[in-house]
């Protein structure tokens, strides 16, 4: 029965690495960044719950309806000022631009709210738990971040799939000067496309935070998780990135089951080993990685 | 006829490589223009001009009498002005029906509905839900012409339908132009094959080098004084009077 609780806590965990991972999904396939301060941006979602939810007193959860439209702003005005204009000049001028974002976001972090570690309040939600059967214990916080995690990627599937926006952007994915030629206004597009991934990347930033203790170096470790998870999965394609998470999550909870020192080893070695056999992800069939976002429509 | 669209004096550079010098071209309303001219004379460049894919050095493209020379393919567009371009170019993880809708993204008016589409491409209505990359070439082709139809163009610009497709393909294809003349659209149509462009279009323009070697309406022309323009054994053309 151990083996089986280690299993669902697995896959409760992959659900929050693959609620960081689709934002970072989402950027790469259609625009082609790789956003390194993606983790950061997660954290500073972590931060400004902080800040709102300590403002009004109440749990975070309360303070969304303010929390995700702002990381929404904040994505297409970094879209706007940065991520497009670094586009224009190549394919490594986009990763030297986040990166220094990256830099910058843990700085500034640091500088306002000092290295000490924080935790967010979740209210009565952070306590409860559930059992099944009577060895295997829930707690309702990872089953909210699993829930929420499968509800935003199919969200997210669904507007791709089946709304005139999701063919554009799968469009735009597939051939990004055609798409031009063929009307599409693909900076509008881009916009709301690193809104959708900031807004989802400050979300999980809001479950790290009240799951466990947060600090401004948290970043770069959530971006590792969520990075293997997109590639484990298949660049570009989200079933993949949720498929990806879980099996992350999967692995670090059964080997920790052995061996808690090898747990995020383990992780790391998965990654290594999906990277030799199947560099294209798990999850994905034979499409080069540009094509797989369109095919999930 | 008045003209729908009015080049002059246009110079397209890609980087320090100049593909076009000085090309001028007057389009008439309603009327089918065959551009032809050897690999490399700037056809295509000269299409993704007018399309708005590729800025001008130098130059104006008006259209309508206004000057687009600036204006986003969006825009241009949204006026009116079509491209099926070359290699079809379609999306080819979306699906037919996908294809056409995204081509409607800037349409100028909703003048070319789905239905009325398949009508005038029954071959594409039977696999409109068929990945686009999975068709075979001929249909593959059908369905750039029909994206670029739900557009609703004017001035539909045409660049090498027929590449590398099978004679009674091309036959049906021409057939289909030939219906949307009547619906007075206005064609500019990039073909290699001499014979074909001279008994489809009303003008030529043949390009050279970048530069226009001849131009006028096919009635004028002989099909010895185009080879010769095609090849470079002419005089070249000055701007008109």
């Amino acid at each position: 029965m151990t083996w089986v609780n280690a299993v669902i806590q697995g896959l409760l965990l992959g659900g929050q690495y693959a609620l960081i991972a689709c934002g970072l999904s989402l950027t790469f396939g259609v625009m082609r960044i790789v956003n390194l301060a993606h983790g950061d941006l997660a954290v500073c979602g972590a931060y400004l719950g902080l800040v709102l939810s300590s403002a009004f007193g109440v749990p975070v959860w309360v303070t969304l309806p303010l929390l995700l439209p702002a990381a929404f702003a904040a994505g297409v005005a970094l879209q706007a000022l940065l991520f497009g204009r670094a586009l224009r000049h190549g394919v490594l001028a986009p990763v030297l631009v986040t990166f220094g974002l990256s830099v910058m976001i843990e700085n500034l972090l640091q500088e306002a709210a000092t290295s000490d570690p924080r935790g967010l309040n979740g209210g009565a939600l952070a306590l409860d738990s559930f059992r099944i059967g009577s060895q295997i214990t829930v707690s309702w916080l990872f089953m909210t971040a699993f829930l929420t995690a499968c509800a935003v990627l199919s969200g997210l599937q669904l507007l791709l799939s089946r709304t005139s926006w999701g063919r554009k952007v799968r469009a735009t994915a597939d051939d990004l000067d055609t798409a031009r030629l063929v009307g599409i206004r693909v900076r509008p597009l881009f916009a709301t496309v690193a809104g959708l991934a900031v807004a989802t990347a400050a979300l999980a930033g809001v479950f790290i935070g009240t799951i466990g203790s947060f600090d401004p170096f948290q970043g770069a470790n959530s971006l590792i998780f969520a990075f293997e998870a997109v590639v484990i999965g298949g660049l570009g394609s989200l079933w993949g990135t949720l498929a990806g998470g879980m099996a992350l999550g999967v692995t670090q909870v059964v080997v920790g089951q052995v061996n808690q020192a090898y747990a995020v080893l383990a992780v790391h070695l998965l990654f290594l080993a999906v990277l030799a056999v199947r560099p294209g992800g798990l999850f994905t069939g034979h499409q080069a990685p540009g094509q797989q976002l369109g095919a999930l429509g | 006829m008045t003209a729908l669209l009015e080049i002059t004096g246009l110079d397209v550079c890609y980087g320090d490589f100049q593909a076009l010098f000085g090309v001028w071209m007057s389009v008439p309303a309603g009327g089918t223009t065959a551009l032809v001219g050897a690999n490399g004379a700037g056809k295509t460049t000269l299409l993704r001009t007018i399309a708005g894919a590729q800025a001008a050095a130098r130059g104006t493209v008006a259209y309508r009498g206004e000057n687009v020379t600036a204006a986003p393919p969006h825009q241009r567009i949204s006026r009116g002005i079509a491209l099926v371009p070359e290699g079809r170019k379609l999306f080819g993880s979306l699906t037919v029906e996908e294809n056409i809708q995204v081509g409607a993204a800037a349409a100028a008016s909703d003048t070319w509905p789905l239905d009325r589409i398949y009508g005038v491409f029954p071959m594409i209505a039977r696999r409109r839900g068929q990945r686009a990359s999975t068709l075979s070439g001929g249909e593959q082709q059908a369905v750039a012409i029909a994206r670029a139809l739900a557009a609703a163009p004017t001035l539909l610009l045409l660049d090498e339908i027929s590449l590398g497709l099978a004679p009674l393909i091309v036959e049906s294809l021409y057939e289909t132009l030939a219906e949307l003349r009547q619906a007075s659209t206005t064609l500019v149509i990039v073909e290699q094959d001499l014979r074909r462009a001279m008994a489809t279009c009303d003008d030529l323009v043949c390009l050279l080098e970048g530069r226009v070697a001849l131009a006028g309406p096919v009635r004028d022309l002989t099909r010895d004084q185009v080879v010769a323009a095609y090849f470079g054994e002419a005089p070249s053309f000055g701007e008109p009077a």
